[in-house]
């Protein structure tokens, strides 16, 4: 059974189908890792799967519904998104965008309540950003911001929670601070993830079910372990590499070829 | 401050906010009174009182009904929509330039209501051509705007386009009326509320009335969220496109309206949400102290244009534009905290 899946999608911009019959599944309490070289739909297909796309054709379908029928509000109970580039406002403090996750639980006159307080402060507190709950957001670090973003996704209380390149503009150690919090969050709490990475290696460690796309189609799907060999990375990156076990947690770790043009 | 009833129903307040508002309204309150006090035939502030409660002398009464009421209401309502709309179109394009005046629709307005001057048409007419010519300039800057959905800085591009090619426009029109015709629209364009009486405030009083329950209360939360772009508010369960529509028609017609009675008053809205975010320190919207904001402004602006030269009266457009930007200005200088804009 799974909560969350997309059949036989035409994914387009104005000029541009990125995608046809593009079908995926995500299994229910995985953390699904989309890898793939760039321009190749994985972020797309994460929009379309949030609905901030609207598929050309064929239905996203969320619990067996088609997403685009549900009234939006509920989805938004179910199914969180965390974009690529979210825009912090002016002057905003943390604890502010924290609670704006809240939103779709509110009302005109229910507007703060005692629920949103209590997930306000556990959302801030898994994170690791309750020390900067009067920070303003603009004046934190690119690491302790997405984490505050993740918080606020947090608080949105999803059992489904997308990310769009979550890790993207930081530096390794705080990649790997994200990485681990969101595995955290898979583990303990039992949400669904479904994460669009860069680095094939993380993609390998963290994800429990990974689906490798190239020019709008899905390559290859399921475990890491499975999933990842040399054939696949030179067929999906065209990058000739060997694959090794991981020293740390003997998953597949993809060691590129040295090549020849681009020795001394 | 969070209000909390038995039944389970709770309002955010925001205290800060709602005093700052409050503020403003009454600087705006005690403006107009002073206002209606003062000119060829002068009244204390209690008097104004009174009579504004109905016991005054017959004397008192027709000029504050006839003469002076009508100009201080305008001013209030006019300031008032103008705030309202220029904290909608900033929020919306996330942009502090996001300003009607700037983005082409008072140009729009100015446009209507110089055909109608160039026509012949008197004070209604000039109303309607204003309203007309600032919503058919609205649904054009959306129509172009529009590409999958409607975005900040193209709507900017756009509006700064139609601005343009509408002054050239209002520019040729000009010099198309007749001299006396000619004269009056120069001094409409200046922002002027000499001589406005209740065939102004009335059109205008219903569109602030109409228009201003459902955005501040039906919109002001969803526009919140909209602040963190399309996406992060469409995942929170904002229904951007159809939110976003609703918002702009509503700031284009308060900002049409507000022309029609007081012509294309600089600065206002421009200014007015820069005030009032400064003064909230929240990063929301400011809907409400913005159009507190704006009544005070306009009020303040007018009072001060009557009373600065004495025997003569500044058009209320010089003197928003002097006073607005000199206190933003006066703000952003003093104001060192960490950078922000």
């Amino acid at each position: 059974m799974t909560r969350l899946r997309a059949n036989d999608l035409t994914l387009a911009y104005e000029r541009r189908t990125v995608a046809e019959g593009l079908s995926v599944a995500v299994p229910d309490r995985s953390f699904t890792v989309v890898v793939g070289p760039n321009a190749c739909g994985k972020s797309t297909l994460l929009r379309a799967l949030a609905r901030t796309l609207k598929p050309r054709s064929g239905t996203v379908l969320l619990d067996g519904n088609d997403i685009h029928t549900l009234p939006t509000r509920a989805v938004a109970r179910t199914l969180g998104l965390l974009p690529q580039s979210p825009i912090a406002p002016d002057g905003i403090t943390v604890a502010d965008l924290v609670a704006r996750g809240r939103y779709p639980h509110q009302r005109l006159l229910r507007q703060w309540s005692g629920e949103d307080e209590r997930v306000v402060t556990e959302a801030m507190a898994a994170t690791g950003v309750t020390d900067l709950a009067g920070a303003y957001v603009d004046e934190l670090s690119g690491g302790q911001r997405q984490r505050v973003w993740i918080a606020m996704a947090l608080a949105q209380e999803t059992p489904l929670l997308l990310l769009d390149e979550p890790t993207t503009f930081l530096d390794i150690a705080h990649q790997i601070d994200v990485l681990d919090l969101c595995a955290r969050l898979h583990q303990e709490e039992g949400r669904t993830l479904v994460a669009v990475l860069h680095d094939l290696n993380h993609a390998a460690r963290y994800a429990t079910h990974l689906i490798a796309m190239r020019d709008g189609e899905v390559v290859a799907e399921g475990d890491p372990s499975t999933v990842v060999t040399a054939e696949l990375v030179e067929e999906v990156f065209g990058l000739p590499c060997r694959v090794i076990p991981d020293p740390e947690t003997d998953t597949p770790m993809v060691i590129p070829a040295v090549r020849r043009s681009a020795t001394v | 401050m969070i209000l909390r009833t038995p039944g389970g129903w709770s309002v955010r307040v925001r205290t800060r906010a709602l005093a700052v508002g409050a503020l403003c309204l009454l600087a705006a309150l005690v403006f107009a009174v002073v206002a209606i006090g003062s000119g060829d035939y002068p009244m204390s502030p209690a008097a104004v009182v009174r009579t504004l409660a109905g016991y005054g002398s017959a004397a008192d009464a027709f000029i504050v009904e006839q003469v002076r009421l009508p100009r201080v209401l305008t001013a209030l309502l006019t300031g008032a929509a103008l705030g309202l709309s220029g904290a909608l179109f900033q929020s919306l394009v996330r942009n502090p330039l996001g300003s009607p005046d700037l983005l082409g629709f008072t140009q729009g307005a100015a446009a209507g209501a110089l055909v109608t001057v160039v026509a012949g048409g008197g004070s209604v007419a000039l109303m309607g051509g204003a309203v007309a010519g600032g919503v058919a300039t609205g649904v054009l800057i959306y129509a172009l705007s529009w590409r999958q959905g409607v975005h900040g800085y193209r709507l900017v591009l756009i509006g700064i386009g139609v601005a343009a090619i509408l002054t050239g426009v209002n520019g040729y029109l000009l010099t198309r009326a007749d001299i006396p015709d000619a004269t009056r629209a120069v001094l409409w364009l200046t922002g002027s509320l000499n001589g406005r009486g209740w065939n102004d405030v009335v059109p205008l009083l219903v569109a602030v009335t109409v228009t201003v329950p459902p955005v501040v209360l039906g919109g002001g939360r969803g526009l919140r969220m909209l602040e963190m772009g399309d996406e992060t508010a469409y995942a929170l369960g904002v229904r951007v496109e159809r939110l976003r529509l609703m918002l702009l028609a509503a700031a284009v017609l308060l900002a049409s309206f507000a022309a029609g009675a007081a012509g294309p008053v600089s600065f206002v809205a421009l200014t007015a949400p820069q005030l009032a975010r400064r003064l909230t320190a929240d990063p929301g919207p400011n809907l409400v102290a913005s159009l507190c904001m704006g009544a005070a402004l306009l009020t303040g602006a007018d009072l001060a244009g009557q009373r600065i030269i004495p025997g003569h009266q500044l058009p209320v457009g010089v003197l928003t534009g002097v006073l607005g930007g000199g206190y933003l200005l006066w703000l952003l200088a003093t104001q060192r905290r960490r950078g922000r804009i």
